[in-house]
């Protein structure tokens, strides 16, 4: 096991920010904390990153106790805060440097690591890192955080604010280190960033909701979504939303996603109340479930 | 050793790149010792002065061409009446009122006696002090030579005028120039200001951006960032004691009697001191701004209980003892004493050890602090 959580508890004054979370991540596996803002995924990388101390519970990284042996750790793993957080006076290639020289590496001796990511920001290598654009800061970063070959890293929200070009290219790269064996913890508020995972872990209000593969996680649904469509979208939801067996109503992109309590139910039934209420153009379909549909289910049902 | 100097040399290139931060380093300081030491004087000079002559006599007129004679007074005018001339005192325009009384010779001559009435604006209670001083001095000379012309000429009873003359030897400054004075008190307060401010304002600056976090997760050790954060700023330090001792003997032409090492010895275990302050402030602040508010509050209370602008001597006993724990008031002491007094070792040994042991706790508790903070 790369890395091991059990029962990890933290707590600031009366509020529970995450409250005994346990999963285990596998040697070279992309590993995902999917969850919205403020589920505590953040304070739990801290934890796992020797930054914080838990209340209560035990967590190793890379066979090394977070408490007992933060030293160690530091060593074995690679860290990419959520924030850019790089010296932007420096230039690039004086950032890499001095991260390599307070590992007690050099740029040379692991070059290996970094080649694929660092070439396309070697042409910009005497810029100051404050001068680059979003995508190549966020490539400087994963470059400092690789050069001492961590075993494990540790990438908090890597793509928030990322275009989704830049978005692609990132995956891409993180599943090109998974093959060289590192393991990989990602956090993202991004749904469908989940189903590039091995296994995800869905984390709400500080607890963990379900942990599988994406793949897993969609088949074990249950329950069948419908894609609503009207004219009138605003009323369709209003009107759904008062159908005596619904189960859940919320917009999704041009779509409503309607979900129904019944196990037999009839979208023409469905059709005919809508038509009652004056909406035209009626379109209803069963939908293709997403993770961020059962996110939805998950997290309503917890409220 | 490597990553220690590897930090340094990283601080120094980010010194050196900001290049808004560059002037204030090396500029700023230096210009506000050039103007600084040339303003603030205690002297009083210009004193606006105005009188009203009730007596238009010829020794009403000896007296006053004696305050045009000083070099401290300007003569602004003469006042008809007492009501106008404290109509202008409370416009501002004069700082000091003589007034002439009728009969001034007369009475003089025949009495031997009469009064002058002086009123000062004692806004500034130090000045009006000085003021007093000035004119008192003036008066008393008038008062000596007419004394001597009236005795010799209209008194039957010659007596020799007896004159004691006062010669004071002043020491370490005999000019009296308050340059002297001020020069190297206001290099201490440059040289204090700078390191506290840039060395507050730089740990946090990490933590603002976000790199602190970054730097944690690594296996730096507390230390070799800290000195490696430090450092930087106690060299910047006695860079700028370097610069302003060479203004303080070239432009302002104060003597430096003791020996120059000395003053550096003491300089380096004071810029520990007020690094340690730096590091112990930004702490417990989240931004610069927090830490700039923090370090300027404990500026102001340093400066003004440093015995630069006032003595100690003349505070209250609970604010003397206060002053005790104030670094800049044992740097302003020892400056001057080796500076104009050519004090040795041994006669500043009592401060030196004093910020040595103040050195080592300030950076006990800074350091303990960091580890719990961070």
């Amino acid at each position: 096991m790369s890395i091991q959580v059990q029962n990890i508890s933290k707590s600031y004054k009366d509020n529970f920010a995450i409250a005994a979370v346990s999963f285990d991540v596998k040697e070279g596996e992309i590993f995902g904390l999917i969850g919205p803002d403020g589920a505590g995924k953040t304070t739990l990388f801290r934890i796992l990153t020797t930054l914080l101390l838990a209340n209560e519970g035990t967590a190793t990284v890379a066979g090394f106790d977070v408490v007992a042996d933060y030293k160690s750790i530091r060593r074995s793993i690679g860290y990419m805060p959520g924030k850019f957080s790089l010296y932007q006076d420096l230039t690039v290639a004086e950032n890499l440097s001095f991260f390599a020289t307070i590992f007690g590496t050099t740029l040379e001796e692991n070059y290996d690591v970094i080649k694929e990511i660092y070439v396309q920001i070697e042409p910009f290598k005497d810029r100051r890192a404050g001068a680059l654009s979003g995508g190549m800061k966020q490539k400087l970063a994963l470059c400092c955080a690789l050069i001492h070959k961590p075993k494990v890293l540790f990438l908090d929200e890597p793509t928030t604010g990322v275009d989704p070009v830049s978005r692609k290219e990132f995956w891409d790269m993180l599943k090109r280190l998974q093959q060289r064996g590192i393991t990989i913890l990602v956090s993202t508020p991004y749904m469908d960033e989940a189903a590039l995972c091995d296994r995800i872990a869905l984390i709400q209000k500080g607890a963990v909701l379900k942990i599988d593969t994406p793949e897993n996680i969609i088949s074990k649904y249950d329950k069948t979504i419908y894609d609503v469509r009207t004219k009138n979208t605003h009323q369709l939801i209003q009107d759904l939303k008062e159908y005596p067996s619904q189960y859940s109503v919320y917009a999704f992109g041009e779509y409503i996603h309607y979900c129904d309590k019944t196990d037999d139910f009839n979208s023409i039934e469905l059709e005919n109340y809508l038509k009652q209420r004056n909406h035209t153009e009626i379109e209803i379909r069963v939908s293709k479930t997403s993770i961020e549909d059962i996110f939805m289910d998950l997290t309503t049902l917890n409220q | 050793m490597r990553t220690i100097l590897f930090i340094i040399q990283k601080e120094f290139r980010q010194i050196f790149r900001n290049k808004a931060m560059l002037p204030i380093i090396f500029v700023l300081p230096f210009i506000q010792l050039l103007i600084l030491s040339n303003a603030a004087s205690f002297e009083v000079k210009n004193i606006q002065f105005s009188y009203i002559d009730n007596d238009h006599s010829a020794a009403s007129r000896e007296l006053i061409s004696k305050f045009q004679s000083s070099d401290y007074f300007k003569i602004i005018g003469n006042f008809e009446s007492k009501k106008e001339a404290n109509l202008q005192m409370e416009k501002g325009k004069v700082d000091v009122i003589l007034e002439i009384p009728n009969h001034f010779e007369r009475n003089l001559l025949t009495e031997k006696k009469t009064t002058l009435s002086v009123s000062i604006n004692a806004i500034d209670g130090a000045a009006a002090g000085v003021e007093n001083v000035y004119i008192t001095q003036i008066i008393a000379s008038f008062n000596q030579k007419i004394q001597s012309e009236l005795y010799q000429y209209n008194d039957n009873s010659f007596v020799q005028p007896q004159n004691i003359v006062t010669i004071p030897s002043f020491w370490y400054n005999n000019t009296l120039n308050y340059k002297t004075l001020m020069v190297p008190g206001i290099l201490v307060l440059l040289v204090t200001m700078l390191t506290l401010f840039l060395s507050a304002m730089n740990i946090v600056r990490e933590k603002e951006i976000g790199t602190l976090e970054q730097i944690n997760v690594t296996p730096i050790k507390k230390h070799q960032f800290i000195i490696g954060k430090l450092f930087p700023f106690w060299v910047l330090g006695l860079m700028i004691l370097t610069v302003g001792l060479l203004i303080a003997r070239i432009v302002f032409n104060i003597p430096i009697l003791g020996n120059i090492g000395l003053i550096y010895l003491f300089t380096s275990v004071y810029l520990l001191v007020i690094l340690g302050i730096g590091l112990f402030i930004s702490n417990y602040t989240e931004t610069q701004q927090q830490a700039m508010f923090i370090a300027w509050f404990f500026t102001v209370i340093f400066i003004l209980m440093s015995g630069l602008f006032t003595p100690i001597e003349s505070m209250p006993t609970w604010a003397q003892q206060l002053t005790l724990f104030n670094p800049i008031r044992y740097f302003v002491e020892i400056i001057r004493m080796v500076m104009l007094k050519g004090a040795t070792f041994s006669d500043i040994s009592r401060p030196f050890f004093i910020i040595a042991i103040y050195a080592f706790i300030i950076n006990g508790f800074a350091v303990w602090s960091y580890k719990k903070t961070n």
